[in-house]
């Protein structure tokens, strides 16, 4: 069984007096024990609603979430609310993306941990700030001792994300899911984190869903990348063979856009054309036509189903690039 | 810079500014490296004092102290509670006697006035005029502290339940919260104060507290709405935070500040507030209890023509204690401020 089996998750903003939006449009995928797995697409494609629907952490109000999210066979969205809070931080934890606005500004950094371990494992405070100061030890915080009565404001950014990692895998939970946990930072502590995300992810056999748009994150960490345009799973393969040969002519643009240090000097960076506000509804379609190279007439007629590929992935195409073309 | 040459041609300005170049003017170089070291000295103390771990408190405690507006306000603030707590020791004498050398003095139209054993004076019931006003810093401080605490109290209460619950009962409390903010507030004071049988000290503190409630409540929920959306709040649900230790952990704490700078300004209000109640005779009927505010309606008033420092002093101070916490609350407002955090 999987740990996270996310089965035709939809997410629909409905706004009084609106038409009502899809932002996640039956999106499938799974996660095994000690997995990771990236969900990568532009913003605006529906991976950090993908993530907080799975939380359970959508406002009730205006959203409407169908589907199944099930973790070790229970689903998630029709639990208890009170079962799902003492899930969470516990069996599954999140980091976000902006380390300074998710700490509490006016809490120091001790507490900040401590407060996890006590609603969870039942610590007193005392404990519980011995066990916070060896958690951030343990993400490779300078001088703990001292980090743990100072306020988020005082520690650096990279400081602030590595006291989030060790928050969320303070109890030791068996999936982390980290939304664009290192698009704040600068490139230097970017990587540091992802090594130190890696490490812990390995010495704690926790699952990791990455969701990112930079595909450098996902080569460096992810063994299956599940790729969402407009809300879709447009494609999903294993890492190596996604690098390789994307099949889908969304991912092969993503890749081809990269900048490359060995690219011929004078060569025009390569670009998608048009933007996200090209798109037509899954509906009429594949979102992804308008912006398409490769684009058919049945690429206007319904949408394309996803189907597995002899590489061992699934994708969501009527003429995929060939599997030939290697990316550059 | 004040002189382009002794910068333009200095690589390294740290260097040029401790040993003056020859050939250049000496003295302004050295008048303007002074200064450049003063700064950087006092920008490495300030770092350096950064360092260590200060509190939120400590840092705006620093900020409260570079800023001159706050030090006079506080120093009023100071002055004002001192005079209220000492004031058995200040006061030359009691405040409710009527001494004989005063009252046989009194006439329709002569109160006495400075004398080296009354340096104020004689009220018009032949008591001492400085002690009563020296105790008037009591009563004032007395009322203004309970009507701001009351009044902070119930508006936390309220704004903190609106806030946190949100939704029907949110509209509720605001919808109400908007009927006591649509009447002018002294106005409110007084139907509140009339509607009591008998108006008594009690009464005026009552009225001054409620009159304060819905602004701290509008504040507070406000905030709290905001807090609710932050993203520290999102991370706290994501760790399985329980609700009561949001709302009471995470979204309170960050909520109060404003309230608490309110509260200071608040206090200013609830001074005048109280004041123009006694003024208008709605205050407190115990002619022995001595209260800036009413010394200035009714005895200010009736013997202005007499002597006029009976309606002067008491007004002055007024005026000194509100401005002095006006000036208080808003330095408190910009020290707290995170803006200004660097």
């Amino acid at each position: 069984m999987s740990l996270l089996d996310v089965r035709d998750l939809s997410v629909v903003f409905q706004r009084r007096g609106e038409r009502p939006f899809t932002a996640v449009d039956k999106v499938s995928f799974t996660v095994e024990p000690g997995q990771t797995v990236g969900l990568v697409g532009e913003s605006g494609c529906g991976k950090s609603v993908t993530s907080l629907a799975i939380m359970g952490l959508l406002p009730k109000r205006g959203n409407k979430v169908t589907g199944e999210v099930l973790f070790e066979g229970t689903d998630l969205l029709r639990l208890r609310p009170d079962d799902l809070r003492d899930r969470r931080g516990r069996e599954i934890s999140m980091i976000f993306q902006d380390p300074l606005s998710s700490l509490n500004p006016v809490i120091p950094i001790g507490i900040q941990v401590a407060e996890v371990l006590e609603r969870h494992q039942g610590r007193d405070r005392k404990q519980a700030l011995r066990e916070s100061r060896d958690l951030l030890d343990a993400v490779g915080i300078p001088d703990p001792q001292r980090r743990l009565s100072e306020y988020p404001h005082q520690i650096s950014g990279g400081m602030r994300q590595r006291a989030l990692i060790a928050i969320a895998l303070a109890c030791k939970p068996r999936l982390l899911i980290a939304d664009e946990p290192t698009t704040a930072l600068d490139v230097t502590i970017q990587a540091q984190i992802l090594t130190l995300l890696k490490q812990l992810v390995d010495e704690t056999g926790t699952a990791l869903v990455m969701i990112t748009h930079d595909l450098g994150v996902v080569a460096g960490l992810c063994d299956t990348v599940n790729v969402l345009y407009g809300g879709k799973v447009v494609e999903r393969a294993p890492r190596h063979e996604l690098f390789a040969h994307a099949r889908h002519p969304y991912t092969h643009g993503l890749l081809n856009s990269v900048p490359r240090l060995d690219s011929p000097r004078g060569e025009r960076l390569h670009a998608i054309r048009g933007s996200v506000a090209d798109n037509i509804p899954w509906a009429e379609g594949c979102a992804f036509a308008p912006r398409c190279d490769n684009v058919v007439d049945a690429c206007l007629e319904g949408p394309p189903p996803l189907e597995p590929t002899a590489g061992g992935g699934d994708l969501r195409c009527n003429n995929p690039v060939s599997e030939e073309v290697a990316v550059r | 810079m004040s002189d382009p040459t002794t910068q333009a041609g200095t690589p390294a300005p740290r260097s040029g500014d401790d040993k003056p170049r020859p050939g250049m003017s000496e003295r302004s170089i050295g008048l303007l490296g002074d200064r450049k070291k003063a700064r950087l000295d006092e920008l490495a103390q300030a770092s350096a004092s950064d360092r260590g771990g200060i509190s939120l408190v400590r840092d705006a405690a620093r900020r409260l102290r570079r800023n001159p507006v706050a030090i006079v306000g506080a120093t009023i603030v100071a002055l004002f509670v001192l005079m209220a707590i000492f004031a058995p020791l200040i006061a030359p004498h009691d405040p409710v006697q009527r001494f004989d050398e005063l009252t046989k003095n009194l006439t329709v139209d002569t109160i006495p006035g400075s004398s080296s054993e009354f340096p104020f004076g004689s009220d018009p019931l032949g008591r001492d005029f400085l002690s009563r006003m020296i105790y008037g810093a009591r009563q004032t401080l007395f009322v203004g502290v309970l009507a701001t605490l009351i009044g902070l109290a119930l508006g936390v209460l309220i704004g903190a339940i609106a806030g946190a619950f949100g939704g029907w009962v949110d509209v509720v409390l605001m919808r109400l919260t908007d009927v006591m903010l649509a009447l002018p507030s002294l106005l409110l004071a007084i139907t509140l104060v009339a509607l009591a049988s008998r108006s008594s000290q009690w009464t005026v503190i009552f009225a001054v507290a409620i009159v304060s409630v819905p602004i701290f409540a509008r504040l507070l929920r406000g905030s709290m709405l905001a807090q609710r959306e932050s993203d520290h709040v999102l991370a706290a649900r994501a760790l399985g935070v329980k609700e009561r230790n949001i709302v009471l952990r995470h979204m309170l704490p960050n909520s109060l500040t404003a309230v608490i700078v309110q509260a200071t300004l608040t206090f200013a209000v609830a001074i005048l507030d109280a004041a123009a109640l006694s003024f208008l005779g709605l205050g407190d009927p115990d002619i022995n209890r001595a209260e800036w505010g009413l010394m200035l309606g009714v005895d200010g008033q009736r013997y202005f023509e007499v002597r006029p420092e009976l309606a002067y002093y008491p007004a002055l101070a007024i005026i000194v204690v509100a401005l002095g916490f006006t000036l208080l609350g808003e330095a408190m407002r910009e020290a707290i401020d995170p803006k200004n955090r660097r």
